[in-house]
């Protein structure tokens, strides 16, 4: 299998890779971390100190 | 952010003075076609006043000089403050953005009333007012992405993001869509470059999509700003909202074809229309419940504070209209409720519900900070806006559920030698009365918006209305 047969074997998977990317967008966003936890909140302050 | 440069506050109140003057037109235009719906001797007998061409007048107002104008301005205000620098490209890009986008809107709106128009729901202007809206919308797009570029805060806040895509997609959708061959060299009239069931299943992708980006992402943005700051708390979330985004954006995009069920579109499109639109479940909610919780811990500020209230029934609007969407394109329930009245219902529990309620939130929040005023000329005011408005809303869409499950219902009855059981101007003669009471709710509406106007224009000019005792 040459490299354009598997490109084109593994574009037709387009709707698993998408998902799996999603799925690490959340276990990312939700890693039980103290430091991402910090990280997050810290981001939802970012209105409160514009002046 | 230093000394020298500041935020540009000048073109938002210009923003802020556009949003409502479109407001009240598009208002006005929509209560003056009910009336047409409901009697149509106001149709005048002028093609210029038919509701044909005053229903894209009334759609592109109240969708694209009303909400467009709110979504310009607050993105203006939020995207220099939550990124603490100033916009790029100075007053004069900003200048370049705001006017250039009132002359959109004042060429789209001759051309309805004069009968130039392409006939592509919601995308009427012709293919020159298309290119000068893509001008107009790669400015907006430098001075946006330009302030991000060069912003003070290493993180870009999620309000930016729902934003952010609000922009890119609406320009990847305005010019796919606007593609058409004009017919001669100097005339206005093209076609679309679509033909058949491209050209439904294209409009239906730009159509539904400029409902998901322009009316949803967008006005996300002003939720997960002015939210918090009304309420004087973080949203409920951070983590949320990041998953609420990215799932809008992985599915809003896929949902167009429930537009075209039972049509000539392959049966698979339509069947993945509606999957994906019963995925949108999902981010309606989670966005729902990290806007409402964020107000966990200070509810009793919703009996004190009429702004807050405002915002937070838009919120409840959004997750009632986004659950009813869903079910809607259904291909059973769809069945029936296709082509009827109760579509109408479903677009303006979102529309005045969610898009009005959360601007006008956010135009009581920013009106006297803008102006530099201490408070509201009257918060009584807002809480009459408020009351007047929601009435108004909740005749209209129980008159449009009424009315298109009736319609819907009638349209499919047959007797029992199988013929149809009512003609068509039967039915349109049972709708009658719904569309009195449709015309009532949105003249309520109106009457809202009007106390809204004269309640901001009285805070520009720093009156402060008070109680008598404390005067005396």
């Amino acid at each position: 299998m040459d490299i354009q047969e598997l490109a084109t074997t593994l574009r037709s998977f387009w709707g698993l890779w998408l998902m799996l990317l999603f799925v690490g967008i959340v276990v990312w966003t939700f890693w039980p971390s103290q430091a991402r936890k910090r990280e997050m909140s810290d981001h939802a302050n970012i209105p409160f100190r514009e002046e | 952010m230093s000394q020298t440069e500041s935020y540009n506050e000048d073109v938002v109140r210009q923003f802020v003075v556009a949003t409502m003057f479109w407001g009240i037109v598009g208002f006005l235009a929509g209560v003056y076609i009910a009336m047409q719906l409901a009697w149509p001797v106001f149709n005048l007998d002028l093609e210029w006043f038919s509701f044909g061409r005053l229903r894209p007048l009334h759609t592109s107002a109240v969708i694209f000089a009303f909400g467009g104008n709110a979504l310009l301005g607050t993105s203006f205000y939020v995207v220099q403050r939550t990124c603490r620098a100033s916009l790029f490209g100075g007053s004069g890009l900003a200048q370049f953005v705001f006017w250039g986008y009132q002359l959109f809107i004042v060429m789209a709106a001759l051309g309805y009333v004069l009968g130039v128009t392409q006939g592509h729901e919601y995308a009427e202007p012709e293919w020159f007012v298309d290119i000068w809206l893509t001008v107009v919308w790669v400015a907006y797009l430098v001075a946006f992405m330009g302030t991000i570029v060069r912003r003070k805060e290493p993180h870009i806040y999620v309000a930016n993001w729902f934003y952010l895509a609000f922009i890119v997609t609406v320009a990847v959708l305005h010019v796919v869509h606007s593609l058409s061959v004009p017919v001669s060299f100097l005339g206005a009239k093209s076609y679309s470059l679509f033909a058949g069931v491209q050209d439904a299943l294209t409009q239906w992708w730009y159509g539904h999509n400029a409902v998901g980006f322009f009316l949803t992402a967008g006005f996300l943005g002003l939720m997960y700003y002015f939210i918090p700051k009304q309420v004087d708390r973080p949203i409920y979330s951070y983590r949320l909202s990041v998953v609420h985004f990215w799932s809008l954006i992985f599915l809003y995009i896929w949902a167009g074809p429930h537009h075209l069920l039972h049509t000539a579109l392959p049966d698979w499109a339509q069947t993945l229309g509606v999957t994906f639109s019963i995925m949108l479940w999902m981010p309606s909610w989670g966005g729902m419940i990290n806007g409402l919780m964020t107000i966990s811990g200070a509810w009793d500020k919703l009996r004190t504070d009429p702004v807050l209230r405002f915002m937070v029934a838009g919120i409840g609007f959004y997750g009632m209209s986004t659950f009813e969407g869903p079910l809607m394109s259904i291909k059973a329930v769809n069945a029936l409720s296709h082509y009827t009245d109760w579509t109408i219902g479903h677009v303006h529990s979102g529309t005045l519900g969610w898009v009005g309620f959360i601007t006008f939130g956010a135009i009581y929040f920013l009106v006297p900070r803008l102006w530099g005023r201490d408070s509201l000329y009257s918060e009584k005011l807002v809480g009459t806006h408020f009351w007047v408005s929601t009435i108004g809303i909740v005749f209209y869409i129980v008159a449009m559920w009424v009315s298109g499950i009736m319609q819907g219902l009638m349209w499919k009855a047959y007797d029992s030698l199988g013929f149809l059981q009512y003609s068509f101007a039967e039915t349109v003669d049972a709708m009658h009365p719904f569309y009195v009471i449709r015309m009532l709710g949105g003249l309520l509406y109106l009457i809202g918006a009007l106390i809204m106007v004269y309640n901001l224009w009285r805070t520009v000019r720093g009156d402060v209305l008070r109680p008598v005792a404390a005067a005396a």
